[in-house]
């Protein structure tokens, strides 16, 4: 299985387009990872081929922490410098959600799938504040993904490079594995590897270009890397409640506090300068006001879902 | 990752043939053309053009980053007045700044050859607009040149030169986002001997008061119609003949989406998409039973051959926002009957798409600012940077953002309109003051406005990756030079209340903060802490989180800190956070905010 050459099932009738078709290889990750550096490995290598190489992505915002991409096509003639949705031969994920964006982008009859399964969970999937909201990352596992794509491999590669001592070499991890997917002879990929790392990590690059490979001869079967636990975070216990503020008037002292440092904007002073709910329903229960109010005059309870005013107020 | 894109160009041997981004064989093609001045100010996609340049020898060519797009132009003007080739390059917005210099300039001409470069953003991947360059560049009657890659931007921006001196006009080299990113196999050449001519007394053509700008204006027209000519023959336009039913007259990149998803068609190939060869499209369009126009925004060429009475679908078919790709392209052909509907596509995976907005850096010291802005409760008039940022959750501390420099002046129009119920706040970058927030600073002060700036400095142009400008102190070639002093600034323009601040120092700030917006007048705050990544990428000791005594309030998280996520844990339904220490600097402003102390540094434990 090491042999998962691109269009083995193209068959002889389309030989002439196949040859004519260039071969496209997507590179998906978050900003900082190195997809530009992945990219450029990738570039260099098909020219040395003697292809016809254009490597196209977009800077700028994506540097920030952002999703990043590049499109790497090559053959005898390449016209447009973007991959055409659903003509990728590859899609090499350097992050397991970044992969999931791009998963459609697949060529199906003929595309293979090569992820890393770590998980670089942005700021924004932490927003939701309500009480017992689940973490907004992709809830789709490894054996989801991997059962519905034709060639798929999904593999701790940041982990791989943490034990190597390096955990800069994941995407050389990648590459090794991405090298059996393509027909370029490893003393080529070692060669141009060699040029785009720092001198002094040559070898540790070397051996871990190495472990991408040897993975794929362990792993040849389609499916997920075991030694990865990738169910995702359990929920909350016990059903969501609704948060409620009770703020004793005669204890406030108008300080202001609460109102400016609620993250939702829920409280004002009133016409009496004392803090009051202005917009309950975009409490979220953080208890911040609870926790900052210096007279302790704020009180957060978490009512069930069904509270009556009644019971709010007992 | 900046660091990796951009590669020196080695010595060049006879017929070499490297890897070129867009940008990079424009400036190839700028220093094959003996360009001996270049100047610009940094802004994606355009940044890397510049960058390129600083690597050639300063002895054959003057690189330098000016302070905003207009000073870049006259720099390259002025050059071009004293005989030598000049090169300047901007992003689209940018010629909006620079557009007074040229309007006058396209009367002048141009003595030395004199090119502008201008990087446009279909799609607005990091701008705040898609203007078309190629608007500009019918209104200041100039000619435009667009390569569809990047063998043709190395030669078009050389040939460049010589029209600019053969017609006497400015010249325009028109790129996009993809052109500019995109790296391709390039054949490169040797640098060109440029003439270098002496300076020319001429004030009827040089100084353009109105007498001389009639007798000008004239003569545009006639340029005009000889560069119609001469934009009919090669390299400037070719054609491939195919299928005789379909015909496509198409520029740029948007040339390669064609011939990727029609090949057989025939196609009319321009590299120059202002003026156009009027004879050569008539002759095309009779060549052919149905016509299309495939061109990136507006219809430039499609206005065009309808004035000449031409039958052409062009705007019907292919949108008028956005950036064009292959699958655009191919809806647009099959939505015109000329191309089979794909066929149906297998089960489409249903996969929502993870939201992952570029954020603010771990650390970043624009954080604290705008955090303490929120808890202010202030409108802030924001600007264009990377704190631009904070307009999203969960910071959502800027209210308005419109072009360079804007912020300072919206704020006292805002101030002067009367209806402010809350104080009102100018937020702006360093860069950005200097490109154009001193003129509204003095205003500021001139009117006696009630408002409050921030200089958020930190001492690079981060947005565009890292750029040097007047306040760093050094130049483009690393030079060590002059750097201006804001404090300075802003007490020689008037400004009588002006404080520093460490952003880092939460307690500081927010008094600092409190204070400026309290004082009745112009009031001046410069955040000062420098940038995470640029020019060098800070590093420390990754704080963590005690998560016993963590009580998820989630204080720490509105920063929007990339470091901080939940963690697996819960408190009271909500979600503990964790922080990742490979991302962690060290700030400490997480754990200034945090209501329990849980964050600490590693070492205490």
């Amino acid at each position: 299985m090491a042999e998962t050459t691109l269009n083995d099932d193209a068959g002889a009738e389309n030989a002439e387009a196949t040859a004519a078709r260039p071969t496209n290889v997507l590179i998906v990750g978050v900003g900082g990872q190195g997809v530009i550096m992945v990219s450029k490995v990738m570039a260099t290598l098909a020219q040395r081929a003697g292809f016809e190489v254009k490597q196209s992505e977009v800077h700028g915002m994506a540097k920030r922490g952002g999703g990043v991409f590049s499109h790497v096509r090559f053959g005898h003639k390449v016209f447009s410098p973007t991959i055409p949705r659903g003509e990728v031969d590859v899609l090499l994920a350097l992050e397991w959600a970044e992969g999931l964006r791009w998963l459609n982008h697949l060529n199906r009859s003929r595309g293979t799938f090569i992820a890393d399964v770590k998980r670089i969970v942005p700021p924004f999937a932490c927003r939701n504040r309500a009480d017992g909201a689940p973490l907004g990352y992709s809830r789709e596992t490894p054996k989801d993904v991997l059962s519905r794509v034709r060639t798929g491999y999904a593999l701790n590669a940041s982990g791989m490079a943490e034990r190597l001592g390096n955990p800069r070499v994941a995407n050389t991890i990648l590459l090794g594995v991405l090298s059996t997917a393509l027909d370029f002879p490893e003393e080529e990929w070692l060669a141009v590897i060699e040029q785009f790392v720092p001198p002094k990590t040559v070898e540790v690059n070397l051996r871990a270009f190495g472990e991408g490979r040897d993975w794929v001869a362990r792993h040849g079967e389609v499916g997920p890397d075991e030694e990865v636990d990738f169910s995702p975070p359990a929920g909350l216990e016990t059903p969501p409640r609704r948060p409620r503020v009770f703020i004793e008037r005669a204890w406030c002292k108008s300080c202001d506090i609460c109102v400016k440092m609620c993250p939702e904007r829920c409280l004002e002073l009133d016409e009496a300068h004392i803090a009051r709910m202005r917009a309950p329903e975009r409490c979220t229960g953080c208890r911040l006001c609870e926790y900052l109010c210096p007279d302790f005059a704020i009180r957060v309870l978490r009512l069930p879902q069904d509270a009556s005013e009644e019971e709010a107020s007992a | 990752m900046h660091k990796v894109q951009t590669q020196a160009p080695e010595t060049p041997g006879r017929d070499d043939i490297r890897p070129l981004m867009g940008n990079e064989a424009i400036a190839r093609g700028a220093w094959e053309a003996g360009v001996k001045v270049a100047s610009a100010y940094p802004g994606t996609p355009s940044t890397e053009i510049l960058e390129s340049l600083a690597r050639y020898p300063a002895e054959e060519i003057s690189v330098e980053w000016a302070v905003n797009e207009k000073v870049a132009l006259d720099i390259a003007i002025g050059a071009s007045f004293a005989g030598v080739r000049a090169f300047c390059a901007m992003k689209h917005v940018g010629l909006n700044v620079a557009a007074d210099a040229l309007m006058s300039q396209t009367y002048i001409g141009a003595h030395g050859g004199l090119v502008i470069t201008v990087c446009d953003d279909p799609g607005i991947h990091s701008s705040q607009n898609e203007q078309d360059t190629r608007l500009f560049a019918r209104l200041a009657m100039v000619p435009c040149l667009e390569p569809s890659d990047a063998q043709e931007a190395l030669e078009f921006t050389r040939l460049a030169f010589e029209l600019s001196e053969e017609f006497d006009t400015p010249v325009i080299v028109r790129s996009t986002t993809r052109l500019s990113h995109t790296r391709s196999a390039v054949r490169v050449g040797e640098r060109g001997s440029a003439p270098r001519k002496a300076f020319v007394h001429d004030p009827a053509k040089s100084v353009m008061i109105p007498s001389h700008a009639r007798a000008r204006h004239g003569r545009l027209l006639e340029r005009e119609a000889r560069l119609r000519e001469r934009f009919a023959q090669a390299p400037f336009a070719r054609i491939e003949r195919g299928r005789k039913d379909i015909g496509v007259i198409t520029t740029s990149v948007a040339y390669t989406y064609v011939k990727e998803v029609l090949p057989e068609a025939s196609v009319l190939k321009l590299g120059a998409s202002w003026p156009l060869p009027e004879a050569l499209l008539k002759e095309f369009a009779e060549s052919v039973e149905r016509l299309f126009v495939v061109e990136e925004l507006e219809p430039v060429i499609e206005d065009e051959l309808r004035k000449l009475g031409l039958r052409v679908e062009g705007k019907v078919w292919f949108p008028r926002t956005g950036e064009l790709s292959p699958e655009v392209v191919r809806d647009g052909l099959v939505a015109a009957g000329v191309l089979e509907p794909p066929p149906a596509e297998e089960e489409a995976l249903e996969i929502e798409p993870l939201v992952r907005p570029p954020v603010l850096c771990a650390g970043c010291p624009h954080m604290s600012t705008y955090n303490a802005l929120r808890y202010l409760d202030v409108r802030v008039a924001g600007d264009i940077g990377c704190y631009t940022l904070a307009a999203i959750e969960p910071l959502r501390a800027i209210d308005t953002c419109v072009s360079m420099g804007s912020s300072i002046a919206n704020a006292i129009g805002m101030a002067r309109a009367g209806t402010a119920e809350k104080p009102i706040v100018a937020t702006i970058g360093d860069s950005t003051f200097l490109h154009a927030g001193i003129p509204p600073l003095i205003d500021a002060v001139y009117n006696d406005v009630n408002i409050t700036v921030i200089i958020l400095d930190n001492s690079i142009t981060a947005m565009t990756g890292g750029q040097h400008h007047p306040g760093t102190g050094h130049g483009i070639r690393g030079n060590k030079t002059h750097k201006v002093e804001y404090e300075d600034i802003c007490r020689a323009v008037g400004v009588k209340w002006v404080r520093t601040v460490d952003p880092y120092e939460y307690g500081t700030l927010l008094k600092t903060l409190r204070e400026a917006v309290e004082y009745k007048g112009v009031a001046v705050v410069i955040a000062d802490r420098p940038c995470v990544i640029d020019p060098v990428k800070i590093t420390g000791e990754p704080l963590r989180i005690d998560s016993a005594s963590c009580i998820a309030c989630q204080a720490c998280m509105n920063l929007g800190c990339p470091a901080l996520t939940w963690s697996d844990e819960w408190h009271e339904g909500h979600h503990k956070v964790k922080i990742e220490p490979s991302l962690c600097i060290g700030c400490t402003v997480c754990a200034q905010v945090c209501p329990t102390a849980s964050i600490q540094p590693e070492r205490t434990e």
